[in-house]
């Protein structure tokens, strides 16, 4: 089964445009992101709990699977050749993985300055900064930002490299879920993608619930995407054994 | 865009030849030009720049694709900073097409991309932590080990959103030249990597040559 739409969320919640927020997810569970009127983008970062310094590595994740674009079958790896999650469903076919974040200045540049004091709770902010707050929980900050994803949004390029936004590229109701191999604290955002050409600051939400996933079998869609995802699934396996060794390993 | 530079290799202050597997870390002032020279054709070099002011100011190849429209980095295109601001210029490229997307060769990475007994041969991750390490006075950890550029590599994109390694288009005597905006830390990584066609499986040297502010 590829989907978990219809399994009871262990938790769920929604995250307002505009906003941030972190969590970390245990291996085997699947967070479900649904975009409630197709608008949302929802950048993304992983990183290692008990090893901050691994974190999600965009040039070994699409080079590995020759891809440059994400969508079911790929999997998210760390620099240290692990898999922090597999992309088990995506309604819109395409996850951007090279559009990065907004900062002040290029959000200011497109829909006007922005500030707490002419605002409140609803000032709208910026991509680059959400991200920062959430790293600062951890103890980390502007030199632990990695490359990041962007969840329903799409970049595509042509033959020279020209970089196109595909503005609609998803729709009401579409859901992604990412099934995690290993525990992995995810940073997310709501803010806008950088290259949204809209001409007021798009404001939308997302949708999260995190579910029980499946157990991984052999003829496991994303471990048999590419046979480069075999090894760094073994690669994950080998790692959690190593790490939770007074506890398992039976494989 | 292939543009020669009107440089003369004699007037450069500083001349080293990096072999490959080595790296290079080297401080660029603001106006200097730096030269990396293909010596035997095919070879990448994977580099890394930091704000010599303050490092978590560093090069990102987000910012820079992004703002510049295009994934391939050339002649014209200004080297974007993680806080969105110019670091280098590429003055001169007579490669024609640089890439920013592909990453650098790491051991871990290899044992996906190859096999799980690859682990041990030599990789670009690995000589920039021995240059951070051997270079204290940077500062700089794995953790300031971000998203770099190959120079002289070819990572052309397919419409359909596939990544395609080609054989380079790079040749000996070819070379990418750029120009400082401010103080920056160079860190490169003369590749070694013998798993992949684009340098041929023969990792050569290249040379760094850098001109003084006219």
């Amino acid at each position: 089964m590829n989907s978990t739409i219809s399994q009871e969320p262990i938790y769920q919640e929604v995250i307002n445009g505009a906003a941030h927020w972190s969590v970390t997810v245990p291996a085997g569970k699947t967070l479900r992101f649904t975009n409630p009127e197709g608008a949302s983008n929802v950048s993304l970062l992983f990183y290692n709990p008990k090893d901050l310094l691994e974190r999600y590595n965009a040039p070994d994740t699409l080079k590995c699977q020759h891809t440059f674009k994400l969508t079911k079958g790929n999997c998210l790896y760390s620099d240290m050749g692990r898999v922090f999650c597999s992309i088990t469903r995506d309604d819109t076919g395409w996850i951007d993985s090279v559009g990065g974040l907004a900062n002040k200045h290029k959000v200011a540049e497109k829909w006007g300055e922005r500030s707490y004091q002419t605002q409140g709770n609803l000032w709208l902010q910026n991509g680059y900064d959400a991200m920062l707050v959430e790293l600062a929980k951890y103890g980390l900050g502007k030199r632990d930002m990695a490359a990041n994803i962007n969840l329903f949004s799409k970049v595509a390029a042509d033959a020279e490299g020209n970089l196109q936004f595909e503005q609609n590229a998803s729709k009401a109701g579409d859901v992604i879920e990412l099934r995690f191999e290993m525990d992995t604290l995810v940073l997310m955002t709501t803010c806008p993608h950088p290259m949204n050409p809209a001409s007021e600051y798009p404001n939308h939400g997302v949708e999260v619930a995190m579910v029980e996933a499946d157990p991984v079998s052999e003829d496991d869609y994303c471990r048999n995407f590419r046979p480069e995802n075999g090894r760094g699934f073994e690669n994950t396996e080998r790692y959690r054994c190593v790490s939770q060794a007074s506890t398992c390993c039976e494989a | 865009m292939i543009k020669e530079s009107d440089l003369q290799a004699e007037q450069a202050s500083q001349r080293e030849v990096v072999p490959a597997g080595d790296y290079y870390m080297q401080e660029l002032k603001a106006g200097q030009t730096l030269r990396i020279l293909d010596l035997e054709g095919n070879q990448a070099a994977d580099t890394l720049f930091y704000s010599a002011a303050d490092p978590s100011e560093r090069y990102s190849a987000m910012d820079t694709i992004r703002e510049q429209g295009n994934v391939y980095l050339t002649a014209g295109t200004k080297l974007l900073s993680n806080l969105g601001r110019e670091m280098l210029t590429i003055t001169a490229d007579t490669c024609g097409r640089h890439d920013t997307l592909g990453g650098a060769c790491a051991t871990e990475s290899n044992t996906v991309r190859y096999s799980l007994d690859k682990k041990c041969m030599h990789a670009c991750r690995d000589s920039w932590l021995l240059a951070v390490a051997e270079n204290e006075q940077y500062g700089l950890t794995k953790r300031d080990i971000t998203h770099n550029i190959n120079f002289f590599m070819n990572v052309p994109i397919t419409a359909a959103g596939g990544l395609t390694f080609e054989d380079g288009i790079s040749g000996a005597g070819k070379y990418v030249e750029m120009r400082a905006e401010m103080d920056v830390i160079v860190l490169m990584s003369n590749c070694p990597q013998l798993n992949n066609p684009c340098n041929g499986y023969n990792p050569t040297p290249v040379e760094m040559l850098i001109w003084d502010a006219a």
